[in-house]
């Protein structure tokens, strides 16, 4: 009998799979199962084209959903979350029924962490589907005073779009530092400059103690007393893996779901995307990214290993991902933990780029506003390139930086 | 096969030059540059074009047949 694929979670890693699958020559039935109600869309131009002023834009799906029958010949199951996974017994269940697997892909990504104690206020959203985007928009089309809480690349996008539409916004942010997670520290707070360049007040070290109002949101109240007249909330306080449905299947859940080098989490299942934690053997230790890029690879990488499991391959990446900040675009390539970063060119215009050293090594870039250089810098930190050879390679297109940033 | 790049919605991403760096080189300034062929693509360069299609985040590259 023909072995049976099922791909849980229908966005980027899901559909990624189910066409690596396809690629490598699997043949048997695919089933794509997604809670949302929307075919595979695309989540990037949710913060950013989608939120502009002007008529609303068709949902960005990934594939006509006519092609999913045509030319994946998959099955999509819409709508309807799966709520358990028995390992052993190789079935997973969607409402109310046992759909039986020999391969499974995990691409159930991320929730959005809401905000304590913010209640069921309307005008209060995270960012995260079609359907949040919606909601913010028509906010933003009725003219929203918006505070964004938490300074994020996703919340700062959104801040950025309100922005554009010449709306008041302000982006408090619970830490010293804004995107410091991501980019390190100094970089950061250059990022975070780009709010007070582009007239938005970015407010650090400020965690909300209240977002209040009358069944609809009217203000946030920040710890320090400060109270923020507020329309729209737009809460960008990070994500936890969607995890829940996994709950007592055997699998061991760590922040994601942890797999080997090949994406594998127990015989038969492997994982891809934003849930999956797995072993980078490009860097030699386990990671989960939220990046675009990461989980395209890694669908495709999962989607063909659940195929084949005679011939899984490793997936070694180096962690890509970008951002569009009032029309700067952010780039970061690699890992942020460095010893010490240098920079080049200016932050504020005509392109920049700042490298991270460890051990004397190229370990992560950023740049703003050079496409062709971030991905120079990526095949770099893939090559595990001598962080010297980084600094001249760089030295010969920008200027070093006037000021010392951070 | 052909491949067509839609210029307009070409970020300069460059992902299309990873997936395949004979088909595909961005210059400095960020501009995609078309190193052979796209129609029709060349015969072994085929799987590696359909990857750059894939991997493209603003799916700037279509592939017919
Ligand atoms: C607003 C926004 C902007 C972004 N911008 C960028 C950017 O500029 N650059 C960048 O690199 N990355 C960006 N990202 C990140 C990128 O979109 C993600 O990394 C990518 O979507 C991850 O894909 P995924 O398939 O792993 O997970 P997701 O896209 O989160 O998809 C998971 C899917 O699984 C479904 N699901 C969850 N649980 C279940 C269940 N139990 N049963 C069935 N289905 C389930 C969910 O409903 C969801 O549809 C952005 C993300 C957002 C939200
Ligand atoms: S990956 Fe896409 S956006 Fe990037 S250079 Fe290639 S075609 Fe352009």
């Amino acid at each position: 009998m023909a072995r049976r694929l099922v791909v849980v979670g229908a966005s980027l890693a899901g559909l990624r799979a189910v066409e690596g699958a396809r690629a490598a020559g699997f043949t048997g039935p695919v089933t794509l199962v997604g809670a949302e109600p929307h075919p595979p869309y695309d989540r990037p131009p949710l913060s950013k084209e989608f939120l502009h002023g002007g008529a609303e834009p068709a949902p960005p799906l990934h594939r006509d959903p006519a092609s999913y029958a045509a030319e994946l010949d998959a099955d999509l199951l819409l709508g309807e979350p799966a709520t358990a996974l028995d390992a052993a017994r190789r079935t997973v269940r969607v409402g109310g029924a046992d759909l039986p697997y020999d391969a499974l892909v995990i691409a159930t990504g991320v929730r959005p962490r809401a905000l304590p104690g913010a209640g069921a206020l309307a005008g209060v959203h995270t960012l995260r589907t079609l359907d949040d985007a919606r909601a913010i928009r028509r906010a933003l089309d009725d003219g929203a005073r918006t505070v964004v809480v938490g300074a994020g690349f996703i919340g700062s996008e959104a801040a950025a779009a309100a922005r554009r539409r010449g709306l008041p916004v302000t982006v408090v942010e619970a830490l010293p530092t804004p995107l410091a997670r991501a980019v390190g520290e100094p970089m950061g707070r250059l990022c975070g400059d780009l709010h007070a360049a582009n007239g938005v007040e970015l407010r650090c070290g400020a965690p909300v103690a209240a977002v209040e109002g009358r069944g609809r949101v009217e203000r946030v109240r920040l710890a320090d007393g400060t109270v923020l007249p507020a329309d729209l909330v737009v809460v960008g306080v990070g994500s936890v893996p969607a995890t829940d449905w996994l709950a007592g299947s055997g699998l061991e859940l760590a922040d994601g779901v942890v797999c080997d080098e090949t994406l594998a989490a127990a015989p038969g299942v492997y994982a891809a995307g934003d849930v999956a934690r797995w072993r980078n053997p490009l860097f030699g230790r386990r990671m989960r990214l939220e990046h675009w890029t990461g989980a395209a690879q890694q669908g495709d990488i999962a989607g063909r290993n659940a195929a084949d499991p005679a011939a899984a391959r490793p997936c070694p990446t180096v962690p890509y991902f970008w951002s569009d900040l009032y029309g700067t675009r952010v780039q970061f390539s690699g890992v942020p933990d460095a010893d010490r970063v240098e920079c080049f060119g200016d932050p504020g215009g005509g392109g920049f780029a700042a490298l991270y050293c460890r051990d004397d090594r190229l370990t992560g870039a950023l740049v703003f506003d050079r496409p062709a250089l971030a991905l120079r810098y990526r095949a770099l930190i893939r090559q595990g390139a001598a962080f010297p050879d980084a600094v001249e390679y760089t030295a010969s297109r920008l200027d070093p930086a006037r000021a010392a940033v951070g | 096969m052909k491949v067509i790049v839609d210029r307009v919605r070409c970020e300069g991403h460059g992902l299309c030059e990873e997936a395949a760096p004979q088909m595909f080189q961005l210059d400095d300034e960020g501009e995609l540059m078309v190193l052979q062929d796209a129609e029709p693509v060349p015969a072994e360069q085929i799987e590696a074009v359909a990857d750059a299609a894939r991997t493209c985040p603003v799916g700037a590259l279509r592939v017919e047949s």
